[in-house]
């Protein structure tokens, strides 16, 4: 584990288990995450980002699902291997999570101060007082106003926008090193997206958080991310940083999503979309899984799977394009 | 919320309106005259026909009627054509026994059958679930006479354990100041009759609750099903909240309401399966009170013991949405 990364996640694989077919959702999956840093986990709906992030809370829904291979090292401990009880003491204190859902990812019977000061009450010998305090704190941190009346308040009387923010201060409160982002922007309009993306970025800062930001849109990406990893059914197709990966995409698929990002300037355009849908985990036995969408496609991407490998530095593709030397030899 | 409390209140007049002209007529319709069973076989014509008078039972139905609800206006029950007393006077400790029957049963029900379906739910296709949801089954469709019959053979006549029928030891009587005699027993600091009247609720309450419970364990079961798979439960444990705060605290308040709506509706079954078990078990219940007072034609009593039952249970589902609005915040009468 290299000095400054908080979480490396190493060949994490897991899978459904469905009629006692093995689907992998996640198909050996390495990224490392660096103190203070934000990266983006990228891919359409349905590439296993969000069963990435589960396995490494240790939530992701069993049965069907089990993560089946890899290490996820934090604290230089493989969170894959220790004990719920352990584990439990984790989430929520050194490694957080919010969610796509701020609709339904709140206690509807319960206030937003219970819940809040709940997240405190787990990890700190505190009074109630004192978690009552550091709640309104809290709100207040992420630009909520009247956060005092609002401890009394249950979610269905806030806005999307309102609730994601409570659900950002809920996950910060007790100052996670971590903080995973399950697409938090997806379900809210474009203005308040951006506010809520620089929140994030505010508190990365001012507290340090490294982050894992997880969406489908890369145009949230480049709001605030310093390194992206693109997901493609299952597996890790490109990593670089992101003035790279817009600027020279290299694996078809990224590609493709630097097209459909709508462009502000171009309103008249059709918006671009990768032809094709991903394909069902599993389906894809042999050779490239993005073979049937490609427009390069050759006949080895049918034979063999591509490496990710390293073409430049940091920025490592996994795509025969980029594979010719070693294929010649 | 008060003001719809009000509003269900006045809503009620008219439904028990149609009470008890549904009652007043129905009871009449059975063959059978009071004053000839009040005075048996051999009474002679002119006995009966001057009972019959006195009882007021000359006059046309549709007098009756009218002066039946003169005397409900005055909240006035009426007498018992039997026993000759108010019946305000003697219907409190039979309602007493039947409230006390039905709580315990209510408890047992709403205790082993919300446990068992959060057990079911959590451990969902274990040996627990598949064996707790045929038990339910079988519960949902069992006959309480039945039941009932097969606890006394078992655990009184075979094993002794635990008495046959009454509320209480005949010889001990508990001295009566509320009629509920788990309490009267407990402020008397009688321990003896206190375990005495708990031994006497075992059987009956176990056979009223058998069928609330099943249907209990089996709606929470699903309603816990699909609420652990929800996004705040996830949050919960996001949060590193142990299972048993997730389950309880998360889950358990959300899955309550269709449990909740249940009880409202078991209360209806709860009070009704009370005349089967009380009879089984002699327990002197309102079940038992309106029974006998149907054999004798009694009248008042039929109607006004009826008409009690009705307004507990109406009242009891007004309690019910009330719960609603407490435990959901979502939920607003107005
Ligand atoms: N609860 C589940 N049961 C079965 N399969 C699942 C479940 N959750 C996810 N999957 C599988 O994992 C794949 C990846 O899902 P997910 O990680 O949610 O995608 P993303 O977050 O990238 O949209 C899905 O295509 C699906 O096949
Ligand atoms: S390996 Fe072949 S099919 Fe896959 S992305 Fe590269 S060129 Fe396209
Ligand atoms: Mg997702």
């Amino acid at each position: 584990m290299s000095e400054s990364s908080v979480l490396q996640v190493n060949g994490l694989k897991t899978s459904f288990f469905m009629d006692k077919t093995e689907v992998p959702a996640v198909d050996h999956v390495d990224f490392d995450l660096k103190q203070g840093e934000i990266i983006a986990i990228v891919g359409e709906s349905g590439c296993g980002k969000s069963v990435t992030s589960l396995s490494i809370m240790g939530l992701v829904p069993h049965p069907p699902g089990k993560v089946v291979g890899g290490e996820v090292f934090f604290n230089d401990e493989d969170l894959l291997k220790v004990s719920e009880s352990k584990m439990r003491d984790i989430r929520g204190n050194e490694i957080a999570m919010i969610f796509q859902e701020p609709m339904t990812s709140l206690n509807p019977l319960f206030t937003i101060g219970n819940q809040i000061t709940e997240a405190i009450l787990i990890h700190r010998k505190w009074s109630k007082k004192q978690a009552k305090a550091k709640a309104i704190e809290y709100l207040k941190l992420v630009g909520l106003p009247r956060a005092e009346a609002l401890m009394n308040e249950y979610p269905h009387q806030l806005s999307g926008g309102m609730r994601q923010r409570v659900m950002i201060a809920m996950a910060m409160v007790c100052e996670p090193k971590v903080l995973i982002a399950d697409e938090p922007t997806t379900a809210l309009d474009v203005t308040i997206q951006s506010q809520i993306l620089a929140l994030m970025k505010r508190l990365n800062q001012k507290l340090n958080t490294s982050i894992i930001l997880i969406t489908h849109d890369l145009g949230v990406v480049s709001e605030i991310c310093e390194r992206v990893i693109v997901m493609y059914a299952g597996k890790i197709v490109e990593e670089a940083d992101v003035k790279t990966i817009f600027e020279h995409p290299e694996h078809p698929y990224t590609k493709g999503l630097i097209q459909s990002v709508p462009d502000i300037r171009n309103k008249k355009e059709r918006l671009y979309s990768i032809p094709g849908n991903v394909p069902i985990p599993g389906s894809i036995k042999k050779g490239c899984r993005f073979a049937d969408r490609c427009e390069f496609v050759m006949d080895r991407c049918r034979e063999k799977t591509p490496e990710l490998i390293s073409i430049e530095g940091d920025h490592k593709v996994r795509c025969f394009l980029h594979q010719e030397s070693e294929e010649q030899n | 919320m008060f003001s719809y409390t009000i509003r269900r209140l006045l809503m009620l007049i008219p439904v028990l309106f149609g009470m008890t002209f549904i009652v007043f007529f129905m009871i009449r319709a059975i063959p059978g005259d009071p004053a000839q069973v009040i005075l048996g076989q051999l009474a002679t014509e002119e006995a009966i026909n001057n009972l019959r008078a006195e009882l007021g039972l000359d006059q046309p139905w549709f007098t009756q009627y009218f002066e039946y609800l003169k005397q409900l206006l005055t909240l006035d029950l009426g007498e018992s054509l039997r026993t000759r007393t108010a019946v305000s006077e003697e219907i409190w400790p039979y309602m007493a026994a039947t409230f006390e029957l039905s709580f315990v049963a209510l408890l047992i029900a709403v205790v082993v059958g919300v446990n068992a379906g959060i057990i079911s739910a959590w451990f969902q296709k274990s040996w627990f679930d598949y064996t707790a949801m045929v038990v339910a089954l079988v519960g949902v469709s069992m006959p309480i006479f039945w039941l009932g019959l097969m606890e006394q053979w078992i655990f009184s006549v075979q094993l002794d354990w635990l008495p046959p029928s009454k509320r209480e030891n005949v010889k001990n009587p508990v001295e009566t100041i509320t009629h509920f005699y788990l309490i009267d027993s407990l402020i008397q600091g009688r321990m003896d009759q206190f375990v005495d009247v708990v031994k006497h609720l075992i059987m009956p309450g176990i056979a009223l609750a058998t069928i609330p419970m099943a249907i209990i364990a089996r709606i929470t079961r699903s309603s816990m099903l699909e609420v652990l798979r929800s996004d705040y439960i996830r949050t919960a444990r996001a949060k590193g909240q142990k299972m048993f705060w997730v389950v309880y605290k998360h889950s358990l308040k959300n899955a309550v309401i269709p449990v909740l709506t249940v009880i409202g509706l078991q209360t209806g079954l709860l009070l009704g399966g009370a005349i089967l078990t009380e009879t089984i078990f002699s327990w002197p219940g309102i079940g038992r009170y309106i029974y006998n007072a149907i054999e004798y034609r009694d009248y008042p009593v039929i109607q006004s013991g009826i008409l009690i039952v009705a307004t507990i249970f109406v009242l009891i589902n007004l309690i019910v949405d009330l719960l609603y609005a407490f435990i959901d915040p979502r939920i607003k009468y107005n």
